[in-house]
Order: structure tokens, then C-alpha cells, then sequence
């Protein structure tokens, strides 16, 4: 899973970016707005922790509009250091998915976040599968026909992707992205993620997966699932 | 040569040239002047002897000049007739220069008791060769002064009023557009610096106004670009999804393709436009250490994709006071850099100590052009997918967070960052 935190306080989001990390997520950060809006036009993440309160003229709120005219489906949780009503509904109303008054534990945020995540891309389900393949997100576990599927980290992160955008084209760089970070440019490394594609498929053809991904013409893969 | 130097200099040639004729000229005047009063002082001295012959006739014998300074000697009535004053020069032997001398001397004629006499009446004159000689002396002296004088006052009085002017041209030789400082000027009464003044400031203003309205347009133009690329990304993602031929989808790969290094050419540019509006003002300290070591993992597998030996030291904390969203893009861009610029079995080698950062790694067994490799859109051969912005982005981070930035080689490419 992918997630932006955009918090002008760097201590408070070192903090949930630590905590996040550590239950294997990749998390990028932003300090104000604009690096957060170039974040959000040019990469997608899963969910985005976005504080309402920015240093600037230019507020949360802001980015909330922009994520509407850029036709995007990040999931989208406030944090902010006021609990106001107002602004609540506000944020609820621009299209975020949560509202989440500081101070709050990083416990409740994860699950907050897990459920957001759930609610965008797993229609609510806390396991997604394709064929006879299941992904347990919380115990981050695959199982091909009950049986644990060993994959590593990177690989259980490009299989969640894929899963999750059955077939569905994946673009390769957004495949990149996700799996290692913004900073990853798939342009100069299609080479590296078909590799890495190529061992996922041999571990998957092995375990008897009835699953199969297809590469398209240099544009990206896509998971073929019955 | 300074101006001071120069206006000096033809003062100096100037006056050689005027002083010798304006000394000629007061030469003959004062010797003219000089031989009138001599003339004066003869004719009155004929008067007086020939009053005093009138009451002393022994006078009337001095046919020698001997110890006086005029001779009467009898002469007849024709000579008489035909004798005019005549003033003359001539030589006589003087006994205390035991040499002959130049004289003025009066010859005239006069008569006392139906006798007729003439009267050579001299007086010692000035030695010429002396007064030129002394006249050559005292010029010499006077050009030597007039020249003293004349440096001395153009040093004094010319620093003094081209004293604005100095200090205009020396801050307009520190000036930088990236940083500019308004421009300090000295009171002056002088018309012309002061429109100088006027019109350097006029033509600074205009110059700082351009370059902001054009670094504030690469900005918006960036900016402004970002949405309609991540837009049509999007839109042509979701084509290739619908039912497309191979050589559709060929086509259309292609396209996004060069989109994709649009957009990553455009977030640069948009990043270095943001970093030169000074948009990374705020600054917090920043813990290196961690960043490289998240970073590093993030790049473990391209590295090992790409079968290169990283290895990572730490040998002390390295902290800096930078806008936190920097470091990661530097980092990240230096870490690419090493990881793409090398060969299968080449190695990275990664170190953090106390306030550095240094990025060493195999690549090419030269050393890289160190002038030229932080420019903007430079490029090293085979290098189509590069944006050429990579080590710029660097660049300029390190230049806004005043961390020094180095490069070297020693059998490999070194970065080196430190404060």
C-alpha cells in the first residue's frame, strides 16, 4: 500500500511515516502544498493523510479540489488539529473519506487507514483473491488453493497491485511507483520490473495458480484471473 | 590605465609642450623690460655728468673709464654734428671676472663752453647665458611642482569626486540577478552620476523584473502543464485498456512513453523553478542518516537487477538544517545516478558521517567533466532516457540548503556532499 502524508509539523509525520513503514507500506511525505500537489497530479496512492492546515495561502482544502479535477481515487483522510464541525463536513463534502482530530493514536490512524483502503479498493473486504489465489491484507499472506504462496515484500506489493486492478491494464511505471517509490523511473528500468515480473510468474506457475500476467506491448502487464 | 592616470599624463605632456613657449615668450619680455630701464637709468646718468662737468671741468678730462663708468673725450664740430645717442651692447674687461663682460653702454655727444665732447656712459648688464640658465632651472622646478600639485590634486580632489562612480561600478561588479541587493549610492552634486545612478537603477529594476516574471513563468507554465500531462496519461492508459490491435497498442506505448519522460522532465523543471523562487525557504533539521538508509533500500533491487555491489558506512550523524522535503529528492537523484551511470559487477559504495554524504561508484574509467555534469540538460553519451536534469535537481538543492557540493574522481566517480 502507498500513502501520502502531507503535515507541515516534519516530527508528527516522521512519526506516522515510521509507524507506517514498519507495517510495510511505502509512505511519501509532503511538507506543504506544493510539493503535495505535485505529488498527487503526478503519482497515485492509496491513501492520503492530508493535514487541512498548511503554511501558505493555500490550505488541505485545496488539494481536495484538486484530486476532484484530476478524477482521482486516492482515499483521502483528514488530519487536523481543530475539531471543528465546519470543517468536517467541509472535507467530507470535497470528497475525503475520514476526518481525524489530533492528537489521535497511530494505532487508531492505521486502522483508519486499512479501512479506507479496504473501502476504495476491496469493496470492504479485509482479503481479495483472483482465481484461486487469496491475499490476506492483514496478515499480509498469499495463499494459492490454501497454501502459502513464499513471496518477498516487493513481490507480495506488484502481486497486491495487480490483484487489486485485475484484469485491468497496469501501467508499468505506475507498477514501479507503487511498489518502490516516486522516485522510481520505470522509463529507465522496464528491464528491472520485467525481471521482477518474471520471477513472480515462475513462483505462481509453481504454486499452480490458475492466474496468468500478460505484458502489453511495453505499456504495462495485466493480471488475467477466470 | 586609470582615468586619473591618464587625464595626469596629458596634463604632463601638455605642459612640456606650453611651458618652454610660455617661457620664451616671458624671456624677451623681461629682457626687453630689463635693457629700457638700463637705457633709463644711462640717459639719466648722461644728465647728472653732464651737470657735473658743467661744475667740476676737471671731469672733462677723464678720457678712461678706469674706475668710473663713463669716458669724456673732446671731439670736433662736425663729429658733433653727425652724433646721436646711440644705446649699445659691447664688451668690457672687468677686473673682478678678470674677463670681458657685457655692457650697455650710452655714446652721446654734448658741448660745454663752445667745446664739443663725446660721453660713453656703461653700465654692467645682465650675462645673459646666466639668465637663461637660471630661467631653465627655476621652469624646471616650476614643471616638476606643477606636476606634484597636479597629481596631488588629482589624487585628492579626483578620488574624492569620482568616489560614487567607484563605488557604483564596484557593487555593480558584485551584482547577481539570483540575489540581487539594491545598489548603495553616495551623495554627490555631480549631474552626471547622479543620471547615472538614476538610469543604473532604472535599468536594474527592469532587469530583476524581467528575470522574476520569467523565472515565475517557467513556474506557472510547469505547473500549469502538470494536470493536462497527468490527464492525458490517464486518458490514454484507459484506451490501451479498451480492444486495441498489437499495432494500436505499438503506438500508443510508444506515446506514453515519451508522455511519461515528459512529465518526469516537466516535475523537474517545475522542482527547479519552485527551488530558484526560494518556495524551500523553510528549513528544519533533517536527519541524513535515516533518509539514505530508507533510500538504499528502496534502490536494493534495482541495484541488485543491475548486479552491483552497495555497500553502506556509517561513521557518524549527519544532520541538516534544510526544507524536509528536499533531502529525499537529493539523495534519490544521486543514488540513481550511481545505480544507472555503471556496469554489471561495477559497485556503489555509500557513506554517512558526521555532517557528510559521499556517493562513490564505478562507471566510466574516466573522470566526468566536473564543470559541465551539474549543468542543466547535460548529457553524457547514450544517454536518450535521461532528462539531463538529475545532477542539476542535485545541484541546485545543495546550492539553496548551503551544502557544499563536490565531485572527483579516483579510479571512481566521488560526490561528495558536506556542510
Amino acid at each position: 500500500m502507498k500513502i501520502l502524508i502531507v503535515e507541515d509539523e516534519s516530527v508528527m509525520s516522521d512519526n506516522i511515516a515510521k509507524h507506517l513503514r514498519e507495517e510495510s507500506y511505502l509512505v511519501e511525505q509532503a511538507e506543504d502544498y506544493h510539493s503535495a500537489l505535485d505529488k498527487i497530479v503526478s503519482y497515485d496512492y492509496d491513501c492520503i493523510l492530508l493535514d487541512i492546515t498548511l503554511k501558505g495561502p493555500r490550505s488541505g482544502f485545496h488539494l481536495l479540489e484538486e484530486l476532484k479535477i484530476l478524477e482521482k481515487t486516492d482515499g483521502v483522510i483528514i488530519i487536523s488539529a481543530k475539531d471543528s464541525l465546519d470543517d468536517k463536513i467541509k472535507g467530507l463534502d470535497l470528497g475525503a473519506d475520514d476526518y481525524l482530530p489530533k492528537p489521535f493514536h497511530l494505532a487508531e490512524l492505521l486502522a483508519r487507514v486499512k479501512s479506507v483502503y479496504r473501502r476504495r479498493k476491496l469493496q470492504g473486504r479485509n482479503s481479495i483473491t483472483a482465481g484461486n489465489l487469496n491475499i490476506d491484507l492483514e496478515q499480509r499472506l498469499i495463499t494459492v488453493d490454501e497454501t502459502p504462496l513464499q513471496v518477498n515484500r516487493k513481490e507480495f506489493d506488484i502481486l497486491n497491485y495487480l490483484v487489486i486492478n485485475k484484469n485491468r491494464l497496469v501501467n508499468k511505471t505506475a507498477l514501479a511507483e507503487h511498489v518502490w517509490g516516486d522516485h522510481m523511473d520505470a522509463a529507465d528500468n522496464f528491464e528491472f520490473i520485467y525481471s521482477q515480473i518474471k520471477n513472480l510468474r515462475k513462483k505462481l506457475k509453481v504454486s499452480g495458480a490458475d492466474l496468468q500476467i500478460q505484458a502489453i506491448y511495453g505499456i504495462g502487464y495485466k493480471l488475467l484471473a477466470q | 590605465m586609470k582615468l586619473l592616470n591618464h587625464t595626469s599624463s596629458y596634463f604632463s605632456i601638455i605642459l612640456l609642450v606650453i611651458i618652454p613657449v610660455w617661457a620664451g615668450l616671458f624671456y624677451f619680455a623681461m629682457l626687453d623690460e630689463i635693457y629700457d630701464s638700463m637705457d633709463d637709468g644711462l640717459a639719466n646718468q648722461k644728465l647728472l655728468i653732464i651737470g657735473k662737468a658743467g661744475r667740476q671741468p676737471e671731469v672733462l678730462n677723464k678720457g678712461d673709464f678706469d674706475e668710473g663708468n663713463y669716458a669724456i673725450q673732446p671731439i670736433s664740430l662736425a663729429e658733433a654734428k653727425n652724433y646721436k645717442d646711440v644705446y649699445l651692447d659691447t664688451l668690457m674687461y672687468m677686473e673682478n671676472e678678470k674677463d670681458f663682460e657685457p655692457v650697455r653702454m650710452l655714446k652721446t655727444a654734448f658741448s660745454h663752453q663752445n667745446q664739443h665732447y663725446s660721453l660713453k656712459v656703461t653700465t654692467s648688464m645682465v650675462e645673459e647665458d646666466d639668465l637663461i640658465f637660471e630661467l631653465l632651472t627655476a621652469l624646471i622646478w616650476l614643471y616638476l611642482g606643477l606636476m606634484i600639485t597636479i597629481l596631488v590634486l588629482n589624487n585628492l580632489l579626483l578620488k574624492k569626486i569620482w568616489r560614487p562612480f567607484n563605488l557604483l561600478i564596484q557593487q555593480l561588479g558584485q551584482f547577481k540577478l539570483e540575489n540581487p541587493r539594491p545598489l548603495l549610492h553616495s551623495r554627490t552634486k555631480v549631474d552626471e552620476f547622479n543620471t547615472l545612478h538614476t538610469a543604473v537603477d532604472q535599468m536594474l529594476t527592469t532587469s530583476i523584473s524581467t528575470y522574476h516574471s520569467q523565472k515565475q513563468f517557467i513556474e506557472n507554465a510547469s505547473h500549469e502543464l502538470q494536470t493536462p500531462l497527468a490527464m492525458t496519461l490517464n486518458k490514454l492508459e484507459l484506451l490501451a485498456e479498451t480492444s486495441l490491435s498489437a499495432e494500436q497498442l505499438a503506438l500508443l506505448s510508444s506515446a506514453l512513453d515519451n508522455l511519461t519522460r515528459l512529465k518526469r522532465l516537466n516535475q523537474s523543471l517545475l522542482l527547479l523553478s519552485r527551488i530558484d523562487n526560494q518556495q524551500f525557504s523553510d528549513t528544519k533539521s533533517v536527519n541524513i542518516n535515516d533518509i539514505t538508509k530508507r533510500l538504499l533500500g528502496d534502490f536494493e533491487d534495482l541495484s541488485i537487477y543491475r548486479q552491483l555491489d552497495t555497500t553502506f558506512h556509517e561513521s557518524g550523524p549527519c544532520t541538516w538544517k534544510v526544507h524536509p522535503d528536499l533531502p529525499s529528492i537529493l539523495i534519490s537523484n544521486l543514488l540513481k545516478n550511481a545505480i544507472i551511470h555503471n556496469h554489471p559487477g561495477g559497485n556503489v559504495n555509500v557513506v554517512v558521517g558526521t555532517n557528510f554524504l559521499e556517493v562513490r561508484n564505478s562507471g566510466a574509467g574516466q573522470p566526468l567533466d566536473g564543470t559541465k555534469i551539474f549543468d542543466r540538460f547535460f548529457k553524457g553519451d547514450n544517454e536518450e532516457n535521461s532528462t539531463g536534469l538529475g545532477l542539476a535537481v542535485v545541484k541546485a538543492i545543495a546550492d539553496h540548503s548551503g551544502i557544499k557540493l563536490t565531485y572527483s574522481y579516483n579510479s571512481e566517480h566521488i560526490f561528495r556532499l558536506s556542510l
